[in-house]
């Protein structure tokens, strides 16, 4: 690419990280919380 | 509006639309990062270091938007009392500070490369990180108190005064002297960049803001199944 390149590839690797990272940590937290929901009996109807 | 606030109605809107806005944002950020790689040409002056600006500038914009949004909730929490309200902006800070650290850590590494340095105190910078702060003491302090009512209630006065830092991120390179360069797409007499570079960012704002309402749809459900969970315990 240029001698720039370890530039652009980080700035695109921290962005591939810092949202992949918050997307799956959102994914876990929403079916953690369906789980806890399930397991007492709260669970919503579909 | 007020339609859309109630709790099993939101649920219901929200996951309708999930699966497709999913799709679009995959599409979109596939073509913005098709686009931004491989199709746009290196800017004459910046060379191959303009790629950064496909993610950092568009990081700027929703960083920004997605405070407007957490004041806009906070507004409707201290006036209608909403809880959806308040939940929302519990989903939508740590995806805006998320936002903010991006636009933050790209830009020192344009930085670095066309400045000769990762970080200068000018007005822009500070006022960005001052930006970044605010999300993160909102979020600190709406999970600082044990009665949650209370803290969403300090987190939104706190929204609500740092709304004043948006427009001084936005007119700082107008205002003072500072190394970073002036806005050169949301100007009032047109963007001054070319169709080449202005397509590809576009796109990956497009994808950009999909994935910011999807993550704050994802987050505010979580949020609605824990205060349930919550109240369960309490009642428990």
């Amino acid at each position: 690419m240029s001698s720039y390149a370890v530039f652009i590839i980080s700035a695109y690797l921290a962005v591939f990280m810092i949202l992949g990272g918050l997307t799956l940590a959102s994914l876990r937290a929403r079916s953690k919380m369906r789980h806890a929901l399930a397991e007492r009996g709260l669970e919503r109807r579909r | 509006m007020h339609r859309f606030a109630n709790p099993a109605r939101f649920r219901r809107l929200s996951q309708r639309v999930q699966p497709g806005l999913s799709l679009a944002t995959l599409l979109s950020l596939g073509i913005g990062l098709w686009l931004a790689l491989l199709q746009s040409p290196p800017d004459y002056q910046q060379g191959e270091t303009v790629r950064i600006m496909y993610v950092h500038v568009p990081m700027a914009w929703l960083a920004m938007a997605g405070y407007a949004l957490l004041a806009a909730l906070s507004a409707a929490l201290l006036v209608w009392r909403h809880p959806l309200a308040a939940l929302m902006a519990r989903a939508a800070a740590p995806v805006g500070a998320c936002y903010a650290l991006i636009c933050l850590l790209t830009g020192s590494l344009w930085g670095r490369p066309m400045w000769g340095t990762y970080w200068v105190w000018d007005a822009r910078l500070t006022s960005m990180l001052l930006l970044c702060f605010l999300y993160l003491g909102h979020i600190a302090l709406s999970r600082a108190y044990d009665n949650a009512e209370r803290g969403d209630r300090a987190a939104a006065i706190l929204a609500l005064i740092g709304v004043i830092n948006l427009p001084i991120i936005k007119f700082s390179v107008d205002w003072w002297n500072t190394l970073h360069q002036p806005a050169s797409v949301t100007r009032l007499d047109g963007p001054a960049v070319d169709a080449a570079i202005l397509l590809p960012l576009l796109w990956m704002a497009g994808g950009f803001l999909l994935l910011f309402i999807l993550l704050v749809l994802v987050r505010t459900e979580t949020e609605m199944d824990r205060r349930r969970l919550e109240i369960a315990d309490q009642i428990a």
